[in-house]
């Protein structure tokens, strides 16, 4: 199983720094959602671990070997990174868009195979979009576009997905339409998965494994149910709170306080 | 698993399309042996063409010495100016790219002028072509470079409008120079506005390999073009080395559009009408765009070509205007489209 961590990495825009001295290990077949503030680095941090960002200081290592120091191609047919809010080209057709994840695997002697077919009908299948195959992406709604960029990283048939903020511009019922999906992802084909989201409720519910990050940094790790209680929320987002268990999954719920509504109202 | 359920009929029909733009190509190349503003009936062309013995020696001479090397000419320029409108506009992801716009051609002439007009340089084309690429290369970086100025990067238009201070720019110094220098005058003459009809056999074959290699590396680009056309983010994350694809696209782009230019004069708008029609057919794969642009660019140029023999008997215009006649209206139609910044 393909094992991906950070060390010692720090990450800069320029001159501005944005993630320093980072550790992070990345449990294999598991879900890892990283969660924070704007602008703290999660998304930078994501990018680097798909190696679309050079490190200042530190590295990322796939399975022990430098990110960067690998060839690009042999990188592609082990992490997949789906960026967020992608473009698609005009009047490109979701089974088009979804064979181009099919292009590590593809050389220019060879150009569609047996397997890139059963990989386009496998990721199609997996994410509902057999049936929307032959429409053009700009046609879809957002939610079934999101799946169709979904169903080209899954084409790529990476052990290690990466996605950043798969369910920006999504409304409520389309995104956890899209984090059931990765679940199923994960949980089918034991694939290792590592997102990024805004909601820390969803990410109590979908990680296996929370990374908390503030100011570039790690504030805290580990088991969603251990990690999130309201001082962390506090200090992580400046945001008073109260943290009940989800009445559906007993996961960690986030219930903000405000200026208008302070905890005195609330009954634990 | 669930199979994928079969493409409609409209989709599979459009493999045709390579056969058909292959067919009418040949019959544009046989009208352009067979129209000049001298008409020559079609049995004589046809006799001139496969009994040279027996023909009329004028009209042989007419075929074979000024009509074969025009409509050579008119492929090769075509398909040349095509490919690298089509690699342009794929790898800028501009719809507007298009070596006579983005400052390419307006470079290589310059450069031409320039060599000839200031230091002396032959005028055959083979010792022109080298001062060509050294010019569509600094054009095409001048106007990258400052279409990238200013916040939000190097938008489509922004690019398109680089590329038109450029071209004016040395548009200028280009007439400037070639006013003070009979020589380059002459020469100039028919760079002003492009023309089939300057090259000579010869300088055909010599600049063929060329075009060759630089094709075969346009084609062997476009599957990179379609990942790229994904985002640089994603094109990166499915293995793509984007600083190589840029670098070969730009060799491709720089030898193609240079010869061009010191064959045929810097013609518009062929580099970007074509790929457009093309993607009309094929959709967005990069490798069918190229496919059927390396057919369709030299039909639209010789068909030009033929239109301009035709029309003003017994008098002639240049392939370069009737094309920038009829290719104008459809770049204003381009820009106008609402769509048009976010591609």
């Amino acid at each position: 199983m393909t094992a991906i961590r950070a060390e010692g990495l720090t990450l800069a825009y320029d001159d501005r720094t944005v993630v320093s001295d980072l550790d992070l290990q990345i449990p294999p077949g598991r879900v890892t959602v990283v969660v924070g503030a704007n602008a703290c680095g999660k998304s930078t941090l994501l990018r680097a671990l798909a190696r679309l960002m050079r490190p200042v200081h530190g590295a990322v290592l796939l399975d022990g070997r430098a990110i960067h120091s690998l060839p690009t191609r042999q990188v592609a047919r082990q992490v997949g990174i789906l960026p967020q809010a992608p473009v698609a080209p005009e009047g490109i057709s979701v089974l088009d868009l979804v064979g181009r994840g099919r292009s590590p695997h593809q050389t220019w002697w060879r150009q569609w195979s047996t397997a890139d077919e059963q990989a386009v009908a496998a990721a199609l299948a997996a994410t509902g979009m057999t049936d929307l195959a032959h429409r053009p992406v700009d046609e879809l709604s957002g939610g079934q576009r999101q799946r169709a960029w979904i169903a080209m990283a899954v084409a790529q048939q990476t052990p290690v997905l990466l996605l950043d903020e798969p369910t920006t511009y999504l409304d409520l019922a389309h995104q956890v339409d899209v984090l059931d999906l990765v679940t199923d992802l994960n949980r089918r084909d034991g694939r290792t998965v590592v997102m990024v989201l805004h909601d820390l409720n969803q990410a109590c519910r979908y990680a296996d494994h929370l990374v908390v990050m503030r100011d570039g940094r790690i504030a805290a790790e580990g088991d969603p149910a251990a990690v999130v209680t309201a001082e962390l929320v506090t200090e992580v987002f400046g945001l008073d709170c109260r943290v009940v268990p989800d009445p559906v999954t007993a996961t960690p719920m986030v219930i903000p306080l405000s200026r208008h509504h302070p905890a005195r109202a609330v009954t634990a | 698993m669930t199979p994928v359920p079969p493409p409609p009929a409209r989709l599979r029909h459009a493999a045709a399309y390579l056969p058909a733009a292959a067919v009418l190509l040949a019959v544009l190349c046989l009208l352009s042996l067979a129209f000049g503003s001298r008409a020559v009936p079609i049995a004589q062309v046809a006799d001139a063409l496969f009994d040279r013995a027996g023909a009329d020696p004028q009209i042989e001479a007419i075929v074979w010495n000024v009509r074969m090397p025009r409509t050579a000419a008119g492929l090769l320029v075509g398909a040349a100016l095509g490919l690298a409108g089509a690699l342009m506009q794929g790898l800028t992801r501009n719809p507007l790219a298009d070596p006579g716009l983005l400052g390419v051609s307006a470079g290589a002439s310059f450069a031409i002028v320039l060599a000839v007009a200031a230091f002396g340089a032959s005028t055959a084309p083979t010792n022109l072509i080298w001062y060509a690429f050294a010019g569509a290369l600094a054009g095409a970086v001048s106007v990258h470079l400052l279409g990238g100025l200013g916040r939000g990067g190097a938008t489509p238009v922004k690019t398109a409008l680089a590329g038109i201070a450029v071209t004016f720019l040395l548009g200028s110094f280009t007439s400037a120079l070639v006013l003070r220098s009979p020589l380059a005058l002459d020469r100039f003459r028919f760079w002003a506005a492009g023309s089939l009809t300057s090259a000579d056999a010869a300088t055909l074959w010599q600049v063929t390999p060329l075009l060759a290699a630089a094709a075969v590396l346009a084609l062997a680009t476009a599957p990179a073009l379609n990942s790229l056309a994904l985002g640089e983010d994603v094109a990166v994350a499915l293995g793509r080395r984007v600083g190589l694809i840029r670098l070969r696209a730009t060799l491709a782009i720089t030898v193609l559009a240079g010869t061009a230019v010191a064959v045929a004069g810097p013609i518009v708008f062929i580099g970007l009408v074509t790929p457009h029609l093309a993607r009309m057919v094929t959709g967005p794969d990069h490798r069918r765009i190229l496919a059927l642009t390396l057919l369709g660019a030299p039909s639209l140029l010789i068909a030009a070509d033929v239109l301009g023999r035709v029309v003003a008997r017994p008098e002639e215009i240049q392939a370069g205007i009737v094309v920038a006649f009829l290719g104008g209206p459809f770049f204003i139609a381009l820009a106008r489209r609402r769509r048009l910044a976010e591609m």
